[in-house]
Protein backbone atom coordinates (compact mmCIF):
# COMPACT_ATOMS: atom_id res chain seq x y z
CA UNK A 1 0.00 0.00 0.00
CA UNK A 2 1.76 3.33 -1.01
CA UNK A 3 -0.55 6.09 1.03
CA UNK A 4 2.11 8.78 -0.10
CA UNK A 5 1.83 8.04 -3.79
CA UNK A 6 -2.08 7.22 -3.69
CA UNK A 7 -2.22 10.66 -2.48
CA UNK A 8 -0.75 13.28 -4.78
CA UNK A 9 -2.46 16.70 -5.30
CA UNK A 10 -2.97 15.80 -9.03
CA UNK A 11 -4.81 12.64 -8.14
CA UNK A 12 -6.94 14.19 -5.74
CA UNK A 13 -7.81 16.83 -8.37
CA UNK A 14 -8.44 14.19 -10.55
CA UNK A 15 -11.13 12.63 -8.53
CA UNK A 16 -12.43 15.73 -7.13
CA UNK A 17 -13.14 16.36 -10.80
CA UNK A 18 -14.46 13.03 -10.72
CA UNK A 19 -16.94 13.43 -7.96
CA UNK A 20 -18.09 16.63 -9.90
CA UNK A 21 -19.32 14.52 -12.75
CA UNK A 22 -21.02 12.42 -10.34
CA UNK A 23 -22.65 15.42 -8.51
CA UNK A 24 -23.52 16.90 -11.43
CA UNK A 25 -25.55 13.94 -13.08
CA UNK A 26 -27.15 12.85 -9.98
CA UNK A 27 -28.31 16.71 -9.78
CA UNK A 28 -29.33 17.21 -13.76
CA UNK A 29 -30.90 13.22 -13.13
CA UNK A 30 -33.07 14.18 -10.00
CA UNK A 31 -34.41 17.05 -11.17
CA UNK A 32 -35.61 15.77 -14.34
CA UNK A 33 -37.13 12.78 -12.47
CA UNK A 34 -38.84 14.62 -10.08
CA UNK A 35 -41.27 16.20 -12.99
CA UNK A 36 -41.44 13.31 -14.57
CA UNK A 37 -42.55 11.78 -11.32
CA UNK A 38 -45.25 14.34 -10.26
CA UNK A 39 -46.94 13.88 -13.85
CA UNK A 40 -46.73 10.54 -13.83
CA UNK A 41 -47.50 10.39 -9.91
CA UNK A 42 -50.60 12.34 -10.49
CA UNK A 43 -52.09 10.65 -13.18
CA UNK A 44 -52.05 7.15 -11.41
CA UNK A 45 -53.16 9.02 -8.53
CA UNK A 46 -56.16 10.48 -10.26
CA UNK A 47 -57.05 7.39 -12.62
CA UNK A 48 -57.00 8.67 -16.20
CA UNK A 49 -58.52 5.97 -17.46
CA UNK A 50 -56.01 3.77 -20.04
CA UNK A 51 -53.28 6.19 -19.53
CA UNK A 52 -53.25 5.19 -16.04
CA UNK A 53 -53.03 1.68 -17.03
CA UNK A 54 -50.43 1.99 -19.29
CA UNK A 55 -48.18 3.94 -16.66
CA UNK A 56 -48.59 1.07 -14.09
CA UNK A 57 -47.48 -1.35 -16.58
CA UNK A 58 -44.12 0.41 -17.41
CA UNK A 59 -43.47 2.25 -14.20
CA UNK A 60 -43.76 -1.93 -12.91
CA UNK A 61 -41.36 -3.28 -15.44
CA UNK A 62 -39.17 -0.35 -15.02
CA UNK A 63 -39.05 -1.05 -11.30
CA UNK A 64 -38.13 -4.33 -11.57
CA UNK A 65 -35.49 -4.16 -13.61
CA UNK A 66 -31.90 -3.53 -12.96
CA UNK A 67 -30.09 -0.07 -13.57
CA UNK A 68 -27.25 -1.18 -14.24
CA UNK A 69 -29.36 -2.93 -17.81
CA UNK A 70 -31.38 0.50 -18.39
CA UNK A 71 -27.63 2.23 -18.97
CA UNK A 72 -26.65 -0.56 -21.01
CA UNK A 73 -29.41 -0.60 -22.94
CA UNK A 74 -29.36 3.58 -23.31
CA UNK A 75 -25.79 3.54 -24.39
CA UNK A 76 -25.04 0.29 -26.55
CA UNK A 77 -28.55 -0.89 -27.59
CA UNK A 78 -30.25 2.41 -28.79
CA UNK A 79 -27.68 3.69 -30.85
CA UNK A 80 -28.95 0.00 -33.09
CA UNK A 81 -32.25 1.73 -34.00
CA UNK A 82 -30.77 5.01 -34.68
CA UNK A 83 -30.70 6.64 -31.39
CA UNK A 84 -27.23 7.38 -30.94
CA UNK A 85 -26.26 9.53 -27.41
CA UNK A 86 -23.03 10.20 -26.01
CA UNK A 87 -21.68 8.86 -22.79
CA UNK A 88 -23.50 11.85 -20.24
CA UNK A 89 -26.59 11.74 -22.16
CA UNK A 90 -27.21 7.87 -22.13
CA UNK A 91 -26.26 7.96 -18.67
CA UNK A 92 -28.76 10.93 -17.71
CA UNK A 93 -31.55 8.74 -20.04
CA UNK A 94 -30.88 5.52 -18.12
CA UNK A 95 -30.88 7.37 -14.61
CA UNK A 96 -33.75 9.46 -15.45
CA UNK A 97 -36.03 6.51 -16.62
CA UNK A 98 -35.59 4.60 -13.20
CA UNK A 99 -35.32 7.47 -11.27
CA UNK A 100 -38.80 8.46 -12.65
CA UNK A 101 -40.58 5.29 -12.05
CA UNK A 102 -39.10 5.38 -8.20
CA UNK A 103 -39.99 8.69 -7.42
CA UNK A 104 -43.42 8.11 -9.40
CA UNK A 105 -43.97 5.67 -6.76
CA UNK A 106 -42.96 8.45 -3.73
CA UNK A 107 -45.44 10.87 -5.77
CA UNK A 108 -48.63 8.27 -5.59
CA UNK A 109 -47.79 7.30 -2.08
CA UNK A 110 -47.71 10.69 -0.79
CA UNK A 111 -50.82 11.80 -2.68
CA UNK A 112 -52.84 8.96 -1.39
CA UNK A 113 -51.29 9.84 2.32
CA UNK A 114 -53.67 12.65 1.89
CA UNK A 115 -57.22 12.24 4.08
CA UNK A 116 -59.73 12.01 1.97
CA UNK A 117 -61.86 14.80 3.67
CA UNK A 118 -59.57 17.16 2.36
CA UNK A 119 -60.73 16.55 -1.21
CA UNK A 120 -64.32 16.55 0.21
CA UNK A 121 -63.28 19.33 2.05
CA UNK A 122 -62.30 21.59 -0.72
CA UNK A 123 -64.47 20.36 -3.35
CA UNK A 124 -67.45 21.19 -1.02
CA UNK A 125 -66.71 24.84 -0.76
CA UNK A 126 -66.29 25.17 -4.41
CA UNK A 127 -62.86 24.17 -5.68
CA UNK A 128 -62.91 22.16 -8.97
CA UNK A 129 -61.14 18.66 -8.37
CA UNK A 130 -57.49 20.47 -10.60
CA UNK A 131 -57.66 23.01 -8.02
CA UNK A 132 -58.39 20.67 -4.96
CA UNK A 133 -55.35 18.67 -6.23
CA UNK A 134 -53.28 21.91 -6.73
CA UNK A 135 -53.69 24.28 -4.22
CA UNK A 136 -54.67 21.71 -1.29
CA UNK A 137 -53.38 18.05 -2.15
CA UNK A 138 -50.37 18.48 -3.80
CA UNK A 139 -49.15 20.87 -1.53
CA UNK A 140 -49.01 18.89 1.75
CA UNK A 141 -48.21 15.53 -0.20
CA UNK A 142 -44.98 17.28 -1.42
CA UNK A 143 -44.30 18.41 2.37
CA UNK A 144 -44.37 14.11 3.24
CA UNK A 145 -42.49 12.97 -0.01
CA UNK A 146 -39.26 15.79 1.11
CA UNK A 147 -38.04 12.55 3.18
CA UNK A 148 -38.38 9.59 0.64
CA UNK A 149 -37.25 11.78 -1.83
CA UNK A 150 -33.51 13.04 0.08
CA UNK A 151 -33.00 8.61 0.02
CA UNK A 152 -33.64 8.31 -3.83
CA UNK A 153 -31.48 11.28 -4.28
CA UNK A 154 -28.96 9.08 -2.25
CA UNK A 155 -29.47 5.66 -3.97
CA UNK A 156 -29.06 7.90 -7.13
CA UNK A 157 -25.61 9.59 -6.33
CA UNK A 158 -24.53 5.95 -5.14
CA UNK A 159 -25.91 4.38 -8.22
CA UNK A 160 -23.75 7.19 -10.75
CA UNK A 161 -20.82 4.83 -10.40
CA UNK A 162 -22.52 2.31 -12.52
CA UNK A 163 -21.92 3.70 -15.43
CA UNK A 164 -18.44 3.05 -15.07
CA UNK A 165 -19.41 0.56 -17.50
CA UNK A 166 -19.91 3.20 -20.06
CA UNK A 167 -17.06 4.82 -18.83
CA UNK A 168 -18.39 7.85 -17.69
CA UNK A 169 -15.86 10.12 -16.53
CA UNK A 170 -17.63 10.52 -12.91
CA UNK A 171 -15.49 9.17 -9.36
CA UNK A 172 -15.75 5.51 -9.73
CA UNK A 173 -14.17 5.42 -13.05
CA UNK A 174 -11.37 8.23 -11.84
CA UNK A 175 -10.47 6.01 -9.25
CA UNK A 176 -9.98 2.88 -11.40
CA UNK A 177 -8.09 4.96 -14.18
CA UNK A 178 -5.71 5.41 -10.96
CA UNK A 179 -5.40 1.83 -9.99
CA UNK A 180 -4.04 1.05 -13.25
CA UNK A 181 -1.51 2.83 -13.05
CA UNK A 182 -0.04 1.20 -9.39
CA UNK A 183 -1.50 -2.12 -7.74
CA UNK A 184 -0.56 -0.16 -4.60
CA UNK A 185 -2.79 2.41 -5.08
CA UNK A 186 -5.63 0.36 -4.98
CA UNK A 187 -6.55 -0.07 -1.54
CA UNK A 188 -5.80 4.26 -0.45
CA UNK A 189 -7.52 5.15 -3.75
CA UNK A 190 -10.70 3.04 -2.60
CA UNK A 191 -10.58 4.21 1.19
CA UNK A 192 -10.49 7.65 -0.28
CA UNK A 193 -13.29 7.16 -2.59
CA UNK A 194 -15.87 5.46 -0.27
CA UNK A 195 -14.88 8.21 2.14
CA UNK A 196 -15.94 10.78 -0.65
CA UNK A 197 -19.26 9.23 -1.58
CA UNK A 198 -19.66 8.76 2.49
CA UNK A 199 -19.20 12.41 3.47
CA UNK A 200 -21.94 13.51 1.17
CA UNK A 201 -24.52 11.12 1.22
CA UNK A 202 -24.47 10.83 5.51
CA UNK A 203 -24.89 14.49 5.41
CA UNK A 204 -28.02 13.99 3.12
CA UNK A 205 -28.97 10.91 5.34
CA UNK A 206 -29.02 13.46 8.71
CA UNK A 207 -30.62 15.69 6.42
CA UNK A 208 -33.71 13.52 5.49
CA UNK A 209 -33.89 12.19 9.17
CA UNK A 210 -33.99 15.63 10.50
CA UNK A 211 -37.16 16.47 8.14
CA UNK A 212 -38.74 13.24 8.85
CA UNK A 213 -38.27 14.36 12.67
CA UNK A 214 -39.84 17.25 12.13
CA UNK A 215 -42.94 16.04 10.39
CA UNK A 216 -44.29 14.28 13.55
CA UNK B 1 -39.44 -7.18 -34.53
CA UNK B 2 -37.33 -9.25 -32.05
CA UNK B 3 -34.98 -11.66 -33.36
CA UNK B 4 -36.35 -14.63 -31.11
CA UNK B 5 -33.72 -16.78 -33.09
CA UNK B 6 -31.16 -15.49 -31.05
CA UNK B 7 -32.58 -16.27 -27.94
CA UNK B 8 -33.24 -20.38 -29.10
CA UNK B 9 -29.37 -20.34 -30.41
CA UNK B 10 -27.72 -18.74 -27.31
CA UNK B 11 -30.30 -20.50 -24.73
CA UNK B 12 -27.88 -22.49 -23.43
CA UNK B 13 -25.69 -19.26 -22.72
CA UNK B 14 -28.48 -17.16 -21.17
CA UNK B 15 -29.34 -20.22 -18.85
CA UNK B 16 -26.10 -20.08 -17.83
CA UNK B 17 -26.39 -16.35 -16.76
CA UNK B 18 -29.81 -16.87 -15.66
CA UNK B 19 -28.32 -19.73 -13.11
CA UNK B 20 -25.48 -17.56 -12.13
CA UNK B 21 -28.04 -14.61 -10.86
CA UNK B 22 -30.23 -16.81 -9.18
CA UNK B 23 -27.33 -18.43 -7.61
CA UNK B 24 -25.66 -15.55 -6.15
CA UNK B 25 -28.85 -14.06 -5.15
CA UNK B 26 -29.98 -16.78 -3.23
CA UNK B 27 -26.19 -16.70 -1.38
CA UNK B 28 -26.06 -13.22 -0.88
CA UNK B 29 -29.35 -13.54 0.45
CA UNK B 30 -28.48 -16.59 2.92
CA UNK B 31 -25.06 -14.48 3.79
CA UNK B 32 -27.02 -11.29 4.68
CA UNK B 33 -29.67 -12.92 6.29
CA UNK B 34 -26.78 -14.20 8.99
CA UNK B 35 -24.82 -11.28 8.59
CA UNK B 36 -27.60 -8.60 9.14
CA UNK B 37 -29.22 -10.72 11.90
CA UNK B 38 -25.68 -10.32 14.01
CA UNK B 39 -25.48 -6.66 13.22
CA UNK B 40 -29.07 -6.03 13.93
CA UNK B 41 -28.42 -7.78 17.30
CA UNK B 42 -25.28 -5.58 17.21
CA UNK B 43 -27.68 -2.28 17.19
CA UNK B 44 -30.18 -3.45 19.91
CA UNK B 45 -28.68 -5.81 22.31
CA UNK B 46 -28.30 -3.50 25.62
CA UNK B 47 -24.12 -2.90 24.93
CA UNK B 48 -22.95 0.21 24.18
CA UNK B 49 -19.64 -1.02 22.39
CA UNK B 50 -21.41 -3.00 19.96
CA UNK B 51 -24.33 -0.46 19.31
CA UNK B 52 -21.21 1.85 17.82
CA UNK B 53 -20.15 -1.11 15.79
CA UNK B 54 -23.63 -2.16 14.80
CA UNK B 55 -24.50 1.20 13.39
CA UNK B 56 -20.96 2.22 12.31
CA UNK B 57 -21.51 -0.38 9.76
CA UNK B 58 -24.81 0.40 8.92
CA UNK B 59 -24.20 3.79 8.50
CA UNK B 60 -21.18 3.63 6.69
CA UNK B 61 -21.85 0.40 4.18
CA UNK B 62 -25.43 2.30 3.37
CA UNK B 63 -23.67 5.26 2.09
CA UNK B 64 -21.63 4.28 -0.45
CA UNK B 65 -22.20 2.39 -3.52
CA UNK B 66 -22.13 -1.66 -4.35
CA UNK B 67 -20.03 -1.04 -7.40
CA UNK B 68 -17.20 0.11 -4.94
CA UNK B 69 -17.75 -2.72 -2.65
CA UNK B 70 -17.71 -5.05 -5.18
CA UNK B 71 -14.56 -3.64 -7.02
CA UNK B 72 -13.42 -3.78 -2.78
CA UNK B 73 -13.53 -7.46 -3.19
CA UNK B 74 -12.36 -8.08 -6.64
CA UNK B 75 -9.03 -6.03 -6.60
CA UNK B 76 -8.62 -4.42 -3.32
CA UNK B 77 -8.24 -7.70 -1.04
CA UNK B 78 -6.34 -8.87 -4.13
CA UNK B 79 -3.46 -6.34 -4.04
CA UNK B 80 -3.05 -7.55 -0.65
CA UNK B 81 -3.05 -10.96 -1.31
CA UNK B 82 -6.00 -12.22 -0.68
CA UNK B 83 -7.69 -13.42 -3.92
CA UNK B 84 -11.51 -14.86 -5.23
CA UNK B 85 -12.70 -15.28 -8.36
CA UNK B 86 -15.00 -12.75 -9.75
CA UNK B 87 -18.38 -14.64 -9.47
CA UNK B 88 -17.03 -15.35 -5.23
CA UNK B 89 -15.94 -11.86 -5.07
CA UNK B 90 -19.33 -10.44 -6.57
CA UNK B 91 -21.25 -12.18 -4.37
CA UNK B 92 -19.14 -11.10 -1.22
CA UNK B 93 -19.65 -8.09 -2.00
CA UNK B 94 -23.70 -8.06 -2.79
CA UNK B 95 -23.92 -9.85 0.44
CA UNK B 96 -21.76 -7.14 2.80
CA UNK B 97 -23.63 -4.41 0.82
CA UNK B 98 -27.52 -6.11 1.63
CA UNK B 99 -26.61 -6.64 4.96
CA UNK B 100 -26.93 -3.34 6.47
CA UNK B 101 -29.85 -2.69 4.83
CA UNK B 102 -31.34 -6.78 5.86
CA UNK B 103 -29.93 -5.51 9.70
CA UNK B 104 -32.07 -1.73 9.59
CA UNK B 105 -35.02 -3.95 8.46
CA UNK B 106 -34.80 -5.89 10.95
CA UNK B 107 -34.13 -3.44 13.96
CA UNK B 108 -37.12 -1.12 12.92
CA UNK B 109 -39.25 -4.70 12.77
CA UNK B 110 -37.84 -5.44 16.90
CA UNK B 111 -38.37 -2.16 17.87
CA UNK B 112 -41.93 -1.23 16.16
CA UNK B 113 -43.02 -4.33 18.69
CA UNK B 114 -44.16 -1.81 21.73
CA UNK B 115 -41.81 -1.64 24.54
CA UNK B 116 -44.24 -2.85 27.14
CA UNK B 117 -44.01 -6.24 25.54
CA UNK B 118 -40.29 -6.50 26.89
CA UNK B 119 -41.46 -4.76 30.46
CA UNK B 120 -43.95 -7.41 31.27
CA UNK B 121 -42.20 -10.39 29.94
CA UNK B 122 -38.91 -9.46 32.06
CA UNK B 123 -40.96 -8.71 35.02
CA UNK B 124 -42.89 -12.07 34.03
CA UNK B 125 -39.51 -13.51 35.40
CA UNK B 126 -37.86 -14.09 31.48
CA UNK B 127 -34.65 -13.28 31.27
CA UNK B 128 -33.72 -10.56 28.06
CA UNK B 129 -32.95 -13.66 26.12
CA UNK B 130 -35.78 -15.80 26.74
CA UNK B 131 -37.62 -12.57 26.43
CA UNK B 132 -36.30 -11.92 22.85
CA UNK B 133 -36.62 -15.24 21.70
CA UNK B 134 -39.91 -16.12 22.95
CA UNK B 135 -41.88 -12.94 23.11
CA UNK B 136 -40.31 -10.13 20.62
CA UNK B 137 -39.11 -12.22 17.68
CA UNK B 138 -42.17 -14.01 17.01
CA UNK B 139 -44.14 -10.78 16.79
CA UNK B 140 -41.53 -9.05 15.23
CA UNK B 141 -40.82 -11.63 11.61
CA UNK B 142 -44.57 -10.39 10.74
CA UNK B 143 -43.27 -6.99 10.38
CA UNK B 144 -39.92 -7.88 8.67
CA UNK B 145 -40.74 -10.20 6.23
CA UNK B 146 -42.23 -7.81 3.91
CA UNK B 147 -39.56 -5.21 4.12
CA UNK B 148 -36.74 -8.46 3.79
CA UNK B 149 -38.79 -9.20 0.09
CA UNK B 150 -38.02 -5.89 -0.97
CA UNK B 151 -34.76 -6.17 -0.07
CA UNK B 152 -34.51 -9.67 -1.90
CA UNK B 153 -35.94 -8.13 -4.95
CA UNK B 154 -33.08 -5.30 -4.80
CA UNK B 155 -30.47 -8.31 -4.54
CA UNK B 156 -31.85 -9.68 -7.20
CA UNK B 157 -31.49 -6.20 -9.56
CA UNK B 158 -28.19 -5.53 -7.77
CA UNK B 159 -26.46 -8.84 -8.54
CA UNK B 160 -26.18 -7.85 -12.42
CA UNK B 161 -23.11 -5.52 -10.78
CA UNK B 162 -21.38 -8.67 -11.27
CA UNK B 163 -21.45 -7.92 -14.91
CA UNK B 164 -19.20 -4.73 -14.16
CA UNK B 165 -16.47 -7.71 -12.77
CA UNK B 166 -17.05 -10.56 -15.39
CA UNK B 167 -19.44 -12.62 -12.90
CA UNK B 168 -20.60 -14.92 -15.00
CA UNK B 169 -24.19 -13.49 -14.42
CA UNK B 170 -27.15 -12.85 -16.70
CA UNK B 171 -25.47 -9.50 -17.58
CA UNK B 172 -22.36 -10.99 -18.70
CA UNK B 173 -23.95 -13.03 -20.72
CA UNK B 174 -25.61 -10.33 -22.26
CA UNK B 175 -22.34 -8.81 -23.46
CA UNK B 176 -20.51 -12.00 -24.69
CA UNK B 177 -23.77 -12.88 -26.69
CA UNK B 178 -24.12 -9.50 -28.25
CA UNK B 179 -20.27 -9.63 -29.37
CA UNK B 180 -20.99 -13.12 -31.14
CA UNK B 181 -23.87 -11.77 -32.81
CA UNK B 182 -23.05 -7.95 -33.28
CA UNK B 183 -26.61 -7.69 -32.20
CA UNK B 184 -27.62 -5.60 -29.00
CA UNK B 185 -30.79 -4.44 -28.86
CA UNK B 186 -32.57 -7.69 -28.77
CA UNK B 187 -30.44 -9.48 -26.61
CA UNK B 188 -30.76 -7.27 -23.94
CA UNK B 189 -34.03 -7.03 -24.68
CA UNK B 190 -34.46 -10.89 -23.70
CA UNK B 191 -31.87 -10.35 -20.96
CA UNK B 192 -34.71 -7.76 -19.34
CA UNK B 193 -37.03 -10.44 -19.87
CA UNK B 194 -35.15 -12.82 -17.34
CA UNK B 195 -35.04 -10.21 -15.02
CA UNK B 196 -38.64 -9.36 -14.60
CA UNK B 197 -39.04 -13.16 -14.95
CA UNK B 198 -37.59 -13.12 -11.29
CA UNK B 199 -38.56 -9.84 -9.90
CA UNK B 200 -42.36 -9.48 -11.18
CA UNK B 201 -43.17 -12.46 -9.17
CA UNK B 202 -41.50 -11.69 -6.14
CA UNK B 203 -43.05 -7.90 -6.30
CA UNK B 204 -46.52 -9.07 -6.79
CA UNK B 205 -45.55 -11.61 -3.90
CA UNK B 206 -44.42 -9.14 -1.69
CA UNK B 207 -47.00 -6.86 -2.60
CA UNK B 208 -49.53 -9.64 -1.40
CA UNK B 209 -47.95 -9.70 1.92
CA UNK B 210 -48.01 -6.41 2.81
CA UNK B 211 -51.80 -5.83 1.83
CA UNK B 212 -52.20 -8.80 4.34
CA UNK B 213 -50.00 -7.64 7.04
CA UNK B 214 -51.64 -4.43 6.78
CA UNK B 215 -55.57 -6.02 6.91
CA UNK B 216 -54.24 -8.11 10.06
CA UNK B 217 -53.25 -5.28 11.95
Amino acid sequence: MDFAGAYTPAHLKFLLQGFLVTLEVAFISIALSFIFGIIIGVIRYTKIPVLSQLLAVLVETIRNLPLLLIIFFTYFALPEVGLKLDKLYAAISALVIFESAMLSEIVRSGLQSIDKGQIEAARSSGLTYGQTLWYIILPQALRRMVPPIVSQFISLLKDTSLAIVISLPELMNHAQIINGRNVNFVIPIFLLVAFMYFIVNYSLSLVSRRLEYRQR
Amino acid sequence: MLRFSILVEHWDLYMQGFGHTILASVLALIGSLALGTIIAIFRIAPIRPLNWIGTAYVEFIRNIPLVLIVFVFFMGLPAIGIRFDSFTAGTLGLMVYTAAFIAEAIRSGIQAVPKGQMEAARSSGLTYLQAMRYVILPQAVKIVIPPLGNQFINLVKNSSVLGVIAGLDLMYFGDLISSKTFVTFDVYIFVALFYLVLTIPLSLGVGYLERRLLKAR
